[in-house]
């Protein structure tokens, strides 16, 4: 095959593929962020600590419960969905009058408390998971040998983010949601039950982080400390995308981890902060970001 | 005369806040059963207040307020529009992230009896064939026509329509002025809000002259024409 400045184009193709993995992940949690900044105001700093939360609860439905990986898969977004619909009612709801500061330090905090609670319990170590059956082994697609639990991430990812799409953009649903995000007391006048739907939405955007979780949990490490790794990341991408754009976080997530997989390939000491310099390239010259809307 | 009529609306000193700002003092008023009843009064009077307040927009109040019987003050805001309230807002209130057909389709129909599609496009000519324009793309007068459809599609029959002529054409406010003969020969019973008395006098029964958040003064149509001076006299024109 031949090279491309200097790098044969198998081990670039295996770069982008391998960055498709990571902005899968990057993707369907910065979803949930731009959904839960779009419709509720709120920057949501727990987002991390569920997607954390996802992993330990598959862990421990397997080690516990003996449910294995596909249920989980089920499961899991269901029960780290509801406990954060709980702590909307319960905590977030309270918020929503006063400055974005409050929920900001509000879910910070809660991040915080989560994270201690699983070290103090778990330890910081973390735990492993085995891949299911059905997806090991790897894929020959004559550049690399991808792993088939790798290409089952990128896959069931981007059909849930695309379906998230679908639901919000096509929907009755979806423009019960656009429209409470421009105009909720007008909206709630037409005789649309807001709050609850601000509850079904956080539950279901924390749920998602919770998918992402069980995905993630046969590929990293179960640990305390997963989601504070990557939540940094994710707001950049949040950024970089346009706060609350839904199509954006999508496209930039994937397309990050790709550009981050090149940096590996070409310069691997700035693969770690690449993102952050793309960010602040697009905050100088799009302060809306790429798919934001300019106020 | 009018009070052989039944009785929809019925608000009895009713005050409300914004936040700490005390904006109704105290406003009684009362609507009949297919009236139409204007509040006049100039800017600041609480005239849009007193709607946002009746669909419990405005969440600080205290007074009566009654619609058929139902106590609004009790209702939660997501409720009111289910008594058969519809609220047309004096910023029309279309959304810029859905389309036309779904800002159409947005309030939830709520009684029997709304119009269907064709019966709007009747009313609305300017409306058809614009599903998939962008809904804030329309001109003024044709969101404040879609501001109307999507409420009427509701099935609706107690409407509350902030200024709709404002800043719009003459010639659109004609129109919209033969839109409500029409939606008062059907039997819809509407508060309007309007600064143009050319326009409230074309179809309304009775007026209320609102200021510091007190209802003032209350006309018959006939009395308000005959009378011009005493209304220009509350708004000092």
């Amino acid at each position: 095959m031949p090279d491309i400045f200097g790098m044969p184009v198998a081990v670039l193709l295996g770069q982008v593929l391998l960055g498709l993995i990571n902005g899968s992940f990057y993707a369907l949690l910065s979803l949930g962020l731009a959904i839960i900044f779009g419709m509720l105001n709120v920057i949501n700093f727990a987002h991390g600590a569920f997607y954390m939360f996802g992993a330990f609860v598959t862990w421990m439905v397997m080690s516990w419960l003996g449910l294995s990986y596909w249920p989980a898969l089920v499961v899991v977004p269901i029960v780290v969905g509801a406990f954060g619909a709980a702590i909307e009612r319960l905590f977030l709801k309270r918020l929503y009058q006063v400055d974005h500061l409050y929920s900001l330090l509000f879910t910070f905090g809660l991040a915080l408390v989560m994270e201690g609670l699983f070290r103090h319990v778990f330890g910081s170590a973390g735990k492993p998971y085995p891949v299911p059956q059905e997806l090991t082994g790897v894929l020959k697609l004559g550049f690399m040998f991808l792993p088939v639990y790798r290409g089952w991430v990128i896959i069931a990812a981007l059909l849930v983010c695309v379906a998230t799409w679908l639901v919000i953009e096509k929907t009755r649903l979806g423009a019960y949601l656009r429209a409470a995000t421009e105009n909720p007391s007008l909206v709630q006048a037409f005789g649309i039950n807001v709050p609850l739907m601000l509850t079904i939405t956080y539950g279901f955007c924390v749920g998602l982080a919770g998918f992402a979780g069980v995905l993630a949990a046969p590929i990293y490490q179960v640990s305390p400390g997963m989601g504070s790794n990557l939540i940094i990341i994710v707001f950049a991408v949040v950024v970089i995308g346009g706060m609350g754009s839904i199509g954006g976080a999508i496209l930039t997530g994937l397309s990050l981890g790709v550009i981050e997989g090149l940096t590996k390939t070409f310069y691997p000491s700035a693969s770690s902060i690449v993102i952050f310099i793309v960010m602040v390239i697009v905050l100088m010259l799009r302060p809306a970001g790429l798919f934001g809307r300019e106020a | 005369m009018t009070d052989s009529r039944e009785r929809r609306l019925e608000l009895k000193g009713l005050h409300s806040w914004y936040g700490e700002s005390h904006v109704l003092h105290g406003t009684t008023l009362h609507v009949n059963r297919g009236e139409v009843v204007t509040i006049l009064g100039r800017n600041g009077a609480g005239k849009t207040t007193t709607m946002r307040t009746i669909m419990g927009i405005v969440r600080k109040r205290k007074g009566e307020a009654r619609l058929d019987g139902h106590d609004l003050i009790a209702t939660p805001p997501h409720k009111v529009a289910g008594l058969g309230l519809g609220y047309v807002p004096e910023e029309r209130g279309i959304f810029s992230s859905l389309n036309v057909a779904e800002n159409l389709t947005l309030p939830p129909v709520v009684k029997s009896g709304g119009m269907g599609l064709d019966d709007i496009y009747e009313l609305f000519p300017n409306l058809e064939g614009r599903d998939k324009t962008v809904g804030t793309r329309l001109s003024g007068g044709e969101q404040q026509m879609l501001a109307m459809a999507r409420i009427l599609r509701t099935g609706a029959d107690f409407i509350l329509l902030d200024e709709p002529t404002e800043g719009l054409a003459p010639v659109i406010v004609d129109e919209i002025a033969k839109a409500l003969v029409k939606l008062k020969a059907l039997g819809l019973t509407i508060i309007l809000v309007e600064q143009n008395l050319k326009f409230a006098t074309a179809s309304a029964d009775r007026h209320y002259v609102m200021d510091q958040g007190q209802v003032v003064d209350e006309f018959t149509n006939e009395r308000l024409v005959s009378d011009m001076a005493r209304i220009n006299a509350h708004l000092g024109v």
